[in-house]
């Protein structure tokens, strides 16, 4: 599937293809020169040979061939994209952000797109407001500071409105028009593109959902030890607790999320110990979902045990984790005083989460044990 | 004396029919916060915990004169909210929720600069000032909180709401207490960042010390160090940043505007290494921030 224009302002016809067979019948669509795109989501292709030039279509079905099933960047590539190759006058650069330190959305534009952006070269900045649509004022504007005027400087003021208009419909975080090419005949296309959405926004974006091809491939990198946690954090909205990432160690991880769990990785890897994972869970999860991710991790063959170190919990319950452990422990048909090397979640509901855990044998820190303390009791119950 | 509220702030609590707030509302009003009102559309007349509940900001206002709010709703409606309650005149914005998009943050950052008002969040666990007042969840149930918390001369700023609890309690533990407790919000865009909130804390009499709890990504601890290292403070500042681990991870960078706007910002060592040329102590572990804020202190008197 590939769109006849992008935002309005035309983009070079072509087609993206899957199989090797495919390339010829593409070219031959395309016709005269064509270019070979790998369609992965990473920048750097044309550095990197993910990006070839044909000039005719035997040459271009060859390209095809070559690209498909190949590595770039690390990346399989399981999509090319076979498009015409623009008769270009001057390569330009548009990207639409946020900017973090001045919280809020700017335009980026150079005259010198293309790769002649890695050179340098001045680029011009201009803040804009989300709260109503861009005009094409703006857009006129930074055409003038491109050095156009006339016809060019209003048709590219219509191009950058254009573009940032969809940047906020998008709920992008980034749109970047890399080049948008002045073609000999004076209009303007967009010869490459990154779009970068928003995942808090996607639940409004229901036109876009169905051409995520790229999320699905970053998804597909992903093992199974990861998809599984995600899908018990999916299977209960409470709490969240599925950001997983494996490690070759023995240890596994149960920790604090958000900045906590930073913060505890950074003590783990400096007192020398193993991580098998790091898993963080926070926002007050359920039984069964601490229960559940603590069967996963213990399944994995080379965990030997596991440490729960949380912050001093705010919404979290310190005895709904401890019962969760338990049960996961249990259920794995381990031993909770063999098992679980350290547990310190104080904060909300710690007495109740102590006397679960003294049930078992299991020692319980609380609040006058410091984080770092806490990393430490691993190496001592060893 | 508290910044940004003290216990004659009257609050509103946007969504405090909800779950997540009804939970907190009490434990707040038994730590002395005045919750006047709260706002859910459709749900004027009903009272959560004694507190009334109004259909719109306007109408908590004309019944109650609130100041501030606490925003307390689903994702989605949060920019409905937020932007509510600074057209309405609301001072102080505090949003807890979180995974708000993004565009939705910006359009409420700009509403509250049009409006001369002060945003916390989102993502933000709230505000505590010691025995004073509490605005959100931070510090967890009473119990909890009472313990983590104590009344003293350090404020503390948080990037994760988890760990301004932590941080806090490690000073208690420590029998050190503290001024006012800012979870200031854990994406990439806030309201309030260090910087912004950096002169009320030097215009507290009460607080002789700061704390910041730093991570990854982000630009507000650059913004913060360059600031500092220019015009100074009067307070001495102690940071720990979380995450060095992250620095060796490699990241999939998208096309060149994130490079070209961020440059090398966002790196835990770059961080750190600016903080320390704006004279911040950078403690290398957490559980030494009790004994650099007690020298701190102890200098300072």
């Amino acid at each position: 599937m590939k769109p006849n224009s992008c935002c309005g302002i035309s983009v070079p016809s072509g087609r993206v293809v899957s199989a090797r067979e495919e390339g010829g019948d593409a070219a031959n669509t395309v016709g005269g020169p064509a270019v070979v795109k790998a369609q992965i989501p990473s920048g750097k292709r044309l550095s990197s040979g993910g990006v070839r030039f044909a000039e005719t279509p035997a040459e271009a079905a060859l390209a095809t061939q070559e690209l498909l099933r190949s590595r770039v960047l690390g990346f399989e590539v399981n999509h090319v994209l076979v498009e015409e190759r623009l008769d270009i006058r001057a390569e330009f650069f548009i990207g639409i952000t946020y900017d973090t330190a001045a919280r809020a959305a700017i335009i980026l534009a150079s005259a010198n797109g293309g790769i002649g952006l890695e050179d340098g070269g001045a680029m011009i900045r201009r803040e804009f407001s989300v709260q109503h649509a861009p005009s094409e004022d703006l857009g006129r504007a930074i055409g003038r500071d491109l050095g156009f005027s006339d016809n060019l400087e209003v048709s590219l003021g219509r191009v950058i409105a254009q573009l940032a208009c969809c940047f906020l419909q998008w709920d992008a975080l980034l749109l970047e028009v890399n080049p948008l090419a002045l073609r000999s005949d004076q209009e303007w296309s967009v010869a490459d593109v990154h779009l970068e959405l928003d995942d808090e926004a996607l639940y409004r974006q229901v036109d876009l959902k169905p051409h995520l091809i790229l999320s699905a491939g970053v998804a597909g990198r992903r093992s199974s030890f990861e998809r599984e946690a995600a899908e018990i954090d999916s299977a209960d909205p409470r709490g969240v607790a599925g950001r997983l990432i494996p490690f070759e160690g023995d240890l596994g991880l149960l920790i604090g999320g958000g900045g906590a769990s930073l913060a505890i990785m950074d003590a783990i890897l400096d007192a020398q110990l193993k991580p098998a994972n790091y898993c963080e869970i926070g926002g007050n999860p359920s039984v069964w979902k601490v229960k559940e991710l603590t069967k996963l991790i213990l399944a994995q063959p080379n965990v030997r045990r596991l440490a729960v170190i949380m912050n001093v919990v705010n919404n979290t319950r310190s005895d709904l984790v401890a019962r969760g452990v338990i049960k996961g422990v249990v259920e794995s048909g381990r031993k909770p005083d063999e098992t679980i090397a350290v547990f310190r979640v104080p904060g909300s509901w710690e007495e109740e989460g102590a006397d679960i855990l003294r049930q078992y044998n299991v020692p319980f820190l609380g609040r006058e044990t410091s984080l770092d303390e806490a990393v430490k009791a691993v190496t001592w119950r060893s | 004396m508290a910044i940004l509220a003290d216990s004659q702030t009257r609050v509103l609590v946007q969504g405090i029919t909800g779950r997540e707030a009804a939970s907190f509302v009490l434990d707040c009003i038994r730590y002395g916060t005045q919750i006047v009102a709260g706002v859910t559309p459709g749900r004027g007349g009903q009272r959560v915990h004694g507190v009334p509940v109004f259909d719109t900001v306007a109408m908590a206002q004309q019944g109650t004169h609130c100041t501030a709010s606490v925003v307390s709703v689903p994702a989605a409606h949060v920019v409905d909210a937020a932007t509510e309650g600074l057209d309405a005149g609301l001072k102080l914005v505090v949003i807890v929720t979180e995974r708000v998009p993004r565009r939705d943050v910006v359009t409420i950052l700009e509403r509250a600069r049009d409006r001369a008002a002060t945003v916390i969040g989102p993502n933000s666990l709230g505000i505590v000032s010691p025995d004073v007042v509490r605005l959100g969840m931070a510090g967890g149930a009473l119990v909890s909180l009472r313990r983590a918390y104590r009344k003293g001369p350090v404020a503390i700023m948080s990037r994760s709401g988890g760990m301004l609890t932590e941080l806090a309690n490690l000073l208690t533990q420590a029998g050190i207490g503290q001024s006012t407790c800012v979870s200031v919000g854990g994406d990439p865009i806030v309201g309030s960042t260090f910087l912004d909130l950096l002169p009320r804390f030097e215009a507290d009499t009460e607080t002789k010390a700061l704390v910041l709890f730093c991570g990854p990504g982000g630009t507000m601890e650059e913004q913060f160090a360059e600031h500092v290292a220019v015009h100074k403070s009067r307070l001495p500042v102690i940071a720990f940043i979380a995450g060095r681990f992250t620095d060796g991870i490699q990241r999939i960078q998208f096309g060149h505007a994130g490079a070209i706007v961020d440059g090398q910002r966002g790196s835990p060592a770059r961080k750190a290494a600016l903080l320390r040329e704006a004279g911040v102590l950078v403690a290398d572990h957490l559980a030494d921030v009790p004994q650099l804020v007690r020298r701190e202190l102890e200098r300072a008197s």
